[in-house]
Order: C-alpha cells, then structure tokens, then sequence
C-alpha cells in the first residue's frame, strides 16, 4: 500500500461486528424480496467515490478469500484501497476472474456473459453484482416487471441507467438456473435486490425497445 | 517499527505517556489479534513449508490532538505534504495496548517535533534495552560453549600416524 493512500485512509465500521451485521441482514433481506428497494444503514463512512450502498455491501461482504473488480473509474481510487484495507480482498483487472464486481455508475458495463457463473456443481461460486445506477425510482423510465421466488405476484421496478439489452441479458442470466450471478442494484443510501431466480421483463404496457 | 514491536510495554508506556496526553486516536483499523502462518524453506532454497502460526496483533491509528483536528491538515495538504500522520503497529502477541502504543509511538515520530525528541526519550532507552537483552543472551549461551579441540587434535594425530604407516 502506498504511504498516501494510507494518510488519506477512511475508517471501516465504527463497531465492525454490529455495522456489518446490519448491513448483511439488510442484503440478505434485499436478496431475499428481490425488487424491493431498501435503504441501506451507513455505520461507516464511505469514500467519496462509488455510491455509499456499494461500498457499504462490499465493505460488508467482502473477505480475504475473495476477489474483486472494480470498473474504470473506480479501480486505482480510493475506494479500491478503503476495501483493500479494510477487507484484505484481491482485485483483478478481469471481469471474468472476479467473484464479487463493483459497477459504477458512470461505466460503461462488462456483458452479463462474461462474468463467472459457476458451475452446475458449484453454483454458489458466482459472481455478485454490485451495480450502481443513477435512481432506482425513476418515473419516467419503463418499468420493469419482476417475478419469481420472493415476490407475490409480480413487482414493479422503475430504475434509470441500465444497459438498453439488460432484460434480454438478464433473461440468459436466468435461463441458466442454478447457474448465473446475482446482483445489488444501489442508488445512493438505498438496495434493491436482483437474485437469478428472479425473471425480468418489460412491463406489458410499454413498448419493447426503450 | 521491529524496535517498536520488540519493545517492553513498560518502556512504551513510559516513554509516551507525557505525549499521549492530550491527543486523541482515531482508528482507522482497531486492535485486533490474529494469526499468521510462517512458512520457511530448508536452506532457503528448498520446498515451503508450514512452519506454525505465530499470534500478531495489529492495528492502525490517526494521530488526532484533543480538539480532534488533525495537525496542520490543511496547510500541509496545500502542500502536498501527509495530511495527518497514520501509525501502523504489528507486533507478536495479544497485547491490544503494546499494539496500541507502538502505533503511536509510529505516528509520532513521522512528526517533525516529537519525532526528534522521541528519538531519544523513547528510542534510545529501548535500543539499549534490546542490547543488553542480547549481550545477556550471547554471556548465557557462551557459558554452556562446549570447544573440542582436544578431540580434534587426537583425531590429527592419529590421521597423521596412519599416513606414516
């Protein structure tokens, strides 16, 4: 580590065992009501780069088993050595290698397909997403409809920023079950669930190209 | 920071307490004890292997004074110098507060002032510490020195008388 990167270092959780706990509980219950949009606790304070919810999950779900890659504008920043420090991750420079991904939102993404989706025996060896997106509310934007395990019916999700082909990609990403990655979509403080299991589509009303 | 680690808490505890005063610890990483695995290779060339686990505790501290501004943040920021001065520590052991002190201790003397003074209120009654500590090492080891020349001289003596023969 470098001496700045160190003098300019943020603290992790001000009480780690009860910080991480709480944010675990909050992305085991996003993940478990796919589609809902949660607020995140912040018991740490986050670097200036990269939505507080994404650092906050990752600062939170990372290990020294586990390795990481961030997007362009996030890898090399301060972000990269506050999880580094705090968590004793590995990063690395391809996509494809990483079992946990930072997505920022200013990023262009990596495609779905090309990321590590386990295997038939080993489906739990996948990825996670953390994907940041401008809003996760975002009446103008097509809704997106969402079902599966966890949702009654069918749920209703109006985020801004995905990719243009992202249902088509997530349909792959589905179809693969038990294979696939599962993703966190942030927006600022809040975290709103995306497992495999769930089935993505475009809501029925709005026509199929946005 | 091998100083710092080797040094008697006592003499840490001395040697700081003056400075510790009115400063206050913002952790960047907590005390924390865990393990590391040794690993070593026969004749530092050979296969590693494991050799044991040893018991280290680290931490990582920010030196804060007491109104809990870092020291001439902004004037040495402008300057691109450190912003505020990070004390790392790991040393053998669970003791939170040598880890704790030696942290400090680390902190202190990248500062200007202290570090000069610390030098020799803190360094130097350590250093001397560690020397007498391996002088007295070295006298109990040198007393229990077996020589065996006797035997080796035999042993070339009778080489000798063979080679005549």
């Amino acid at each position: 580590m470098k001496n700045e990167e160190l003098e300019n270092m943020l603290p992790g959780f001000a009480d780690l065992a009860v910080g991480s706990q709480a944010v675990f509980r909050r992305a085991l219950e996003a993940l478990s009501l796919p589609g809902r949009v949660l607020e995140l606790p912040h018991p740490a304070q986050t670097p200036a780069n990269g939505h507080p919810a994404a650092a906050l999950l990752l600062l939170a779900l990372l290990d020294s088993d586990c390795s990481l890659w961030l997007s362009p504008s996030l890898a090399g920043s301060q972000a990269q050595a506050w999880l580094r420090f705090h968590t004793g991750c590995r990063c690395v420079s391809d996509p494809g290698a990483a079992r946990f991904l930072w997505f920022a939102a200013a990023d262009p993404w990596p495609a779905l397909a090309q990321l590590d989706w386990g295997s038939d025996e080993y489906p739990d060896q996948s990825a996670t997403c953390v994907i940041e997106l401008p809003s996760l509310h975002e009446p103008q934007s097509a809704p997106l409809r969402l079902s599966g395990p966890g949702i009654q019916g069918h749920a209703s999700l109006q985020p801004r920023g995905l990719p243009a082909d992202f249902v088509v990609q997530w349909a792959a990403n589905h179809a693969a079950f038990p294979r696939g990655v599962d993703a966190f979509l942030v927006a600022g403080h809040s975290v709103c669930g995306l497992p495999r299991s769930t089935r993505v589509q475009h809501a029925p009303h709005t026509p199929l190209e946005p | 920071m091998a100083l710092l680690a080797r040094a008697p808490l006592a003499l840490l505890e001395q040697g700081l307490q003056a400075r510790l005063a009115q400063r206050r610890t913002e952790w960047l990483r907590p005390p924390e004890t865990g393990l590391y695995m040794v690993q070593g290779r026969a004749g530092a060339t050979g296969q590693r292997f494991n050799l044991g686990e040893l018991t280290v505790t680290r931490c990582t501290l920010r030196a804060l004074n007491e109104q809990g501004e870092q020291q001439g943040l902004k004037g040495e920021r402008q300057a691109g110098l450190p912003a505020a001065t990070v004390g790392v520590a790991y040393v053998l052991g669970r003791s939170h507060r040598h880890a704790e002190l030696a942290a400090w201790a680390d902190a202190l003397l990248q500062e200007a002032g202290p570090g000069a003074e610390l030098e020799q209120t803190l360094l130097a009654p350590v250093r001397a510490h560690l020397a007498q500590q391996q002088a007295q090492r070295r006298a109990q080891a040198q007393a229990s020195k077996v020589d065996f020349f006797t035997l080796a001289r035999e042993a070339g003596v009778s080489d000798g008388a063979e080679d005549e023969q």
